[in-house]
């Protein structure tokens, strides 16, 4: 009997876990999986919860039961990884052997990172929603605010989910707006990078779009301090924003356990082949979402792609195949841009966002880098596919893991 | 693209990022310095060349990593390069603008 580790989960391990669950011969192979927390949160409900859009109950429920029957859930905190023994070292002392590691502890918040940024003030003026209590302490905060400096901010890249801060700015707009206190709010984007995001084509749309909501956009900022007590925060350059209300994405790292095993780069994220998802120092051991390093975003459509073709890689390293390197890079993210619209972006490593539609070539229904409502439907609706189908691992009729070329106006 | 940077004709993108790097020299740096309002010290030639080097082996480069490089610190990669200084280097340095940022 060999065995399959997975560290973490949350959505890539948790969607790995179906997969193998399906694709392996059981009698074979054993599948753990570890984690140490208790819940499993939708993490695109963050950006809704602070705008009383969702309810902490529609986004939070329990790891156990997307786990499938046959993997086995291991509860308890890693220590470390020691790839020279195949051993997986836990904090009260256990040690797991595997023959295969799948390693999906994801990114989080490292707010340390920013001098000042975990003052007194942290979660009273200074906020993020990359948490289920930061998020929620910011809806608290919202409901009684009476307006002043919103400055939403982005700390440094790479972030998850690279919109989601755009987004938070829209809903901020629409949000007050619908409070009949837009007009008392100032909305300023401050971002390290040159524009409303990476991307130039996209960057040319959100920039518009940014402009019409009258949000102040900062480029280039890069942010030395937060100044708690004055309210403003400073760049490198010397330049100071003030801010009433400060809502950040503070740099984002991979896990510890990724520091503590040796594994990582700088910011703890794991060097990893961008094609099989191989991990580029141990062959046994592959790399799934947020963990990676690869240059693709950190998002559950990535992760959800990656699942498919790490599933087959997984399959051929068994069988001592050659992997596939076939990873595109493709992301598919859904852009709210508040009153009930939200523009669609598909893309991957060698092709930005361009309009057109999806997912079906020249029908749609839904388009491409353009606002519309039934974008912002499925926005809606895909909560419910990833509880229902997403996690499970089940395939999404007509999207693949690879980008479409189709339909797309290069 | 090809734009004349220093009487010589150069390929470069959109954004004025050199594509071909062996046409690079110290005539095209200074001259581009100066479009951005950058007067070149023998400091900013070590940056510069600490750049080349980190490209030449693949080293995706941010802000972070020049910042624990032992070259420069952020505050004076700052103050050699004022307003955007990865970018404004990077095309100084005939290197592509880093795509650390997803």
């Amino acid at each position: 009997m060999k065995r399959i580790v997975i560290l973490g989960a949350g959505t890539a391990g948790t969607m790995m876990a179906n997969h193998l669950n399906h694709e392996l011969k059981r009698a074979d192979w054993e599948i753990d999986i570890i984690d140490e927390r208790e819940e499993h949160y939708y993490q695109p409900g963050y950006l809704f919860l602070p705008f009383d859009i969702y309810e902490p109950e529609d986004i939070v429920k329990t790891i156990d039961e997307f786990i499938p029957k046959g993997v086995r859930l291991v509860k308890g905190k890693i220590d470390r990884v020691q790839p020279d023994n195949n051993h997986v070292l836990m904090a009260d002392g256990r040690v797991m052997n595997y023959d295969i590691l799948i390693i999906a502890t994801g990114a989080k918040i490292a707010p340390e990172e920013t001098p000042g940024m975990l003052g007194e003030e942290w979660h009273k003026t200074v906020f993020d929603f990359y948490t289920f209590e930061g998020a929620l302490n910011l809806r608290n905060k919202l409901r009684t605010w009476e307006g002043g400096k919103l400055v939403v901010h982005i700390t440094e890249m790479p972030i998850k989910c690279p919109v989601a801060p755009l987004e938070f700015a829209f809903l901020a707009d629409s949000y007050f707006q619908n409070k009949n206190m837009r007009d008392k709010v100032e909305i300023t984007f401050v971002t390290p990078l040159s524009g409303a995001f990476t991307k130039p084509k996209a960057t040319e749309a959100l920039d518009h779009l940014l402009q019409d909501k009258h949000i102040k956009i900062e480029s280039d900022f890069a942010i030395e301090s937060v100044d708690q007590e004055n309210k403003k925060i400073i760049d490198y350059g010397g330049r100071e924003i003030s801010y009433d209300l400060l809502v950040t994405v503070p740099t984002n790292k991979g896990d510890e356990v990724i520091e503590r095993s040796g594994l990582g780069d700088d910011l703890n994220f794991i060097p990893t082949n961008k094609g099989s998802l191989q991990s580029l120092a141990n062959k046994n051991i592959f790399v799934i979402g947020d963990a990676s390093n690869i240059p693709a975003s950190k998002a559950g459509s990535v992760a959800h792609f990656e699942a498919e073709i790490l599933t087959e890689n997984i399959k051929r390293y068994i069988h001592d195949e050659p992997l596939k390197e076939e990873f595109d890079g493709h992301a598919n993210c859904f852009i709210e841009t508040g009153h009930g619209k939200a523009l669609l972006i598909d893309f991957n490593y060698s092709h930005e966002p361009v309009e057109g539609t999806f997912p079906f070539p020249g029908v749609g229904p839904l388009r491409l880098l353009k606002e519309s409502r039934m974008n912002h439907m499925g926005k809606l609706a895909f909560r419910w596919i990833y509880w229902n189908m997403l996690l499970k691992g089940t395939h999404i009729p007509f999207v693949s893991a690879t980008m479409q070329e189709a339909g797309k106006e290069f | 693209m090809e734009k004349m940077i220093a009487g010589k004709t150069i390929a470069v993108n959109e954004e004025g990022y050199l594509t071909d790097f062996s046409q690079w020299d110290k005539a095209v740096a200074e001259e581009i310095a100066k479009e951005n309002n950058v007067e070149l010290t023998p400091r900013h030639w070590e940056v510069i060349s600490y750049l080349q080097g980190e490209h030449k082996n693949q080293v995706a480069l941010s802000i972070r990593k020049i910042g624990k490089s032992n070259v420069v610190d952020i505050k004076e990669f700052y103050a050699l390069f004022p307003n955007g200084p990865l970018k404004i280097s990077t095309k100084i340095a005939g290197i592509p603008k880093p795509a650390s940022c997803l």
